[in-house]
């Protein structure tokens, strides 16, 4: 089990009149090699919980397992957790300060303490992987685009290694290029690498092609918890919590709703597509 | 861990003193540090104490949120108290030792100021604590008003007042974001000697001066699409009144200085 959550429970500010209860009664299990996604309206908790999971804040109340050891307890070394669950915040790219591109992602690296052959290889398998092009790595990190900016920061986390990896919307922003690229190499590296995933995106459509479970968040709480499929499912109870489906599958519901004799329960726009033909196929649409 | 710091800070509760006039509390901040460096014998802080334990209790701010104020100063506090005891001639030679020597008049004017510096910081908070930091620069304002014939620019004075303290929990929540960043990297800002950590900020404090700029920036740009222009001509939703409990407050607030000038 790469990552346990047990009765946790986390209030900001206790006993101020600034006392905002973030996460209530959290329970959730994410298994090794999964890809998960964390969805829900802005304010419903989603940053706080995946702070959680690298020992960044303390819970108020519950227990924290990663890899079958309770972070919180006596004895654990927290920067080992903080290598193994690498965590990308949301706007990451404000977190840059090194001279050099090159130098900024070897930060992680360096605060691990290992060679100097290690850290040159691994800043390069990095920055490969984030797709930034090798005459950036000299440059500052000021002079580039915000969506460049993005990559280095994600590849400082990457450089680390992890074996659980969190992002926090790490698409916000991007144009639509730099997304699907992104992605894609979060695709491949959780396919090639078995690594570990936890995305918050405010996209239905990336959560419904990539996460494999959904954890819904509403108000501090888990409101749903399943495969992506099964969350979705609950269709137009996730309107209720300010969220919505996949825009397909309005698509598919609306063609249901004007007489075509058709599943809506679709993913992605491919399965919808295949959907359609076989319908019109049966219908004698289509030769 | 950062967020402790509660300077400055507004604590939102409905209370009498909440309600007074920002006016009204500024000056009688003023007159109670005025009368705080007249007094320099021991009983005269026991009647402010008790005249400050007093205004506390009607503000219903806990007291354990004001004293947490005073956890920002305890090192200029030590180190007012410590100079003091050392460096102040006068009176009974109590202790000597090699070139160290400590005086009965050292050891009376350390307590005394450090005395005098939390009273001071205890106090002050009062008004911060109570007043929101638009009343205050609000109060700050008009205070400043009769002054501007001669030359203080007051609007000008206020509104940069109110940013700044605006911008205070601003930066405080972006360190603390910083920070929590550099850490998952694996940054550690506790262990090692003072130049290890020194160099540790680094990571901290490049960042948070981009953004700071980049925020200054992005203030000056939004305020001017909204046609700030200063001072000139401008008007305000709620203007400041003086009420009837604002003159029970001054009456109160004067009586205190005269007791403290008698004592
Ligand atoms: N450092 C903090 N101090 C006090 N309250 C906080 C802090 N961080 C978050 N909160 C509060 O906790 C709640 C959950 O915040 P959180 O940042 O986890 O939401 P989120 O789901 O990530 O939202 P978004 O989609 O906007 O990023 C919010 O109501 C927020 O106001
Ligand atoms: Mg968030």
């Amino acid at each position: 089990m790469a990552i346990k959550i047990s009765g946790l429970t986390h209030i900001y500010n206790p006993g101020t009149p600034f006392q905002k209860t973030a996460l209530e009664d959290i329970h959730l299990e994410v298994a090794d090699g999964e890809f998960v996604g964390i969805i829900g309206h802005t304010g419903s908790g989603k940053s706080t919980l995946i702070q959680m999971f690298n020992g960044l804040l303390r819970p108020t109340s519950g227990e924290v397992y990663i890899k079958g050891k309770n972070i919180h307890e006596k004895g654990i070394n927290k920067n080992e957790i903080r290598q193994q669950v690498g965590l990308v915040f949301q706007y990451p790219e404000y977190q840059l300060f090194e001279m050099t591109v090159y130098d900024d992602v070897a930060f992680g690296p360096k605060n691990l303490g290992l060679s100097k052959e290690e850290i040159d290889e691994r800043v390069r398998y990095a920055l490969e992987a984030v797709g930034l092009d090798k005459k950036y790595y000299e440059k500052s990190p000021f002079e580039l685009s915000g969506g460049q900016k993005r990559r280095v920061a994600i590849a400082g986390v990457l450089a680390m290694k992890p074996d659980i990896l969190i992002l926090d919307e790490p698409t916000a922003g991007l144009d639509p290029k730099g997304r699907t690229s992104l992605f894609n190499q979060l695709k491949q590296m959780h396919e090639e690498l078995k690594l570990t995933i936890v995305l918050i995106s405010h996209s239905m459509e990336d959560m419904a092609k990539y996460a494999e479970k959904l954890i819904v968040l509403y108000k501090g709480k888990i409101a749903y918890q399943g495969t992506t499929r099964e969350v979705f499912k609950e269709g137009r109870k996730l309107e209720a919590i300010g969220l919505a489906m996949p825009q397909i599958r309005y698509i598919m519901e609306e063609l249901k709703a004007r007489g075509m004799n058709i599943g809506t329960e679709v993913l992605t726009v491919e399965e919808a597509a295949d959907l359609i033909k076989n319908y019109l196929r049966n219908a004698g649409g289509v030769k | 861990m950062i967020r402790d710091i509660t300077i400055g800070q507004y604590y939102p509760v409905a209370s009498p003193v909440h309600r007074l006039d920002p006016r009204t509390k500024i000056l009688l901040t003023f007159i109670y540090i005025i009368s705080l460096f007249f007094i320099d014998f021991f009983i005269g802080y026991g009647f402010v104490v008790v005249a400050l334990y007093a205004a506390i209790n009607v503000t219903r701010v806990p007291i354990k949120f004001m004293l947490k104020g005073l956890r920002g100063i305890v090192f200029i506090l030590l180190f007012t108290v410590v100079l003091n005891i050392f460096f102040t001639p006068g009176g009974r030679v109590l202790f000597s030792w090699n070139f160290i020597t400590v005086t009965e008049g050292g050891v009376k004017i350390a307590l005394m100021m450090g005395a005098r510096l939390i009273l001071l910081i205890i106090g002050s908070s009062i008004l911060t604590l109570t007043t929101s930091p638009i009343e205050l620069t609000d109060g700050i304002e008009s205070l400043l008003n009769p002054f501007r014939r001669i030359g203080v620019p007051a609007h000008e004075i206020a509104m940069m007042m109110s940013i700044s303290l605006r911008f205070i929990p601003i930066l405080l929540e972006e360190t603390d974001k910083i920070m929590k960043a550099q850490m998952a990297r694996g940054a550690d800002f506790e262990t090692g000697n003072i130049v290890r950590r020194a160099k540790a900020m680094i990571p901290i404090m490049v960042p948070l001066f981009i953004s700071a700029f980049r925020r200054a920036e992005e203030l000056a740009m939004a305020m001017e699409a909204r046609c700030y222009r200063g001072g000139v001509g401008r008007t305000r939703m709620n203007s400041l009144q003086y009420k009837r409990r604002d003159c029970y407050a001054f009456i109160i607030g004067t009586l205190f200085m005269i007791v403290c000038f008698i004592l």
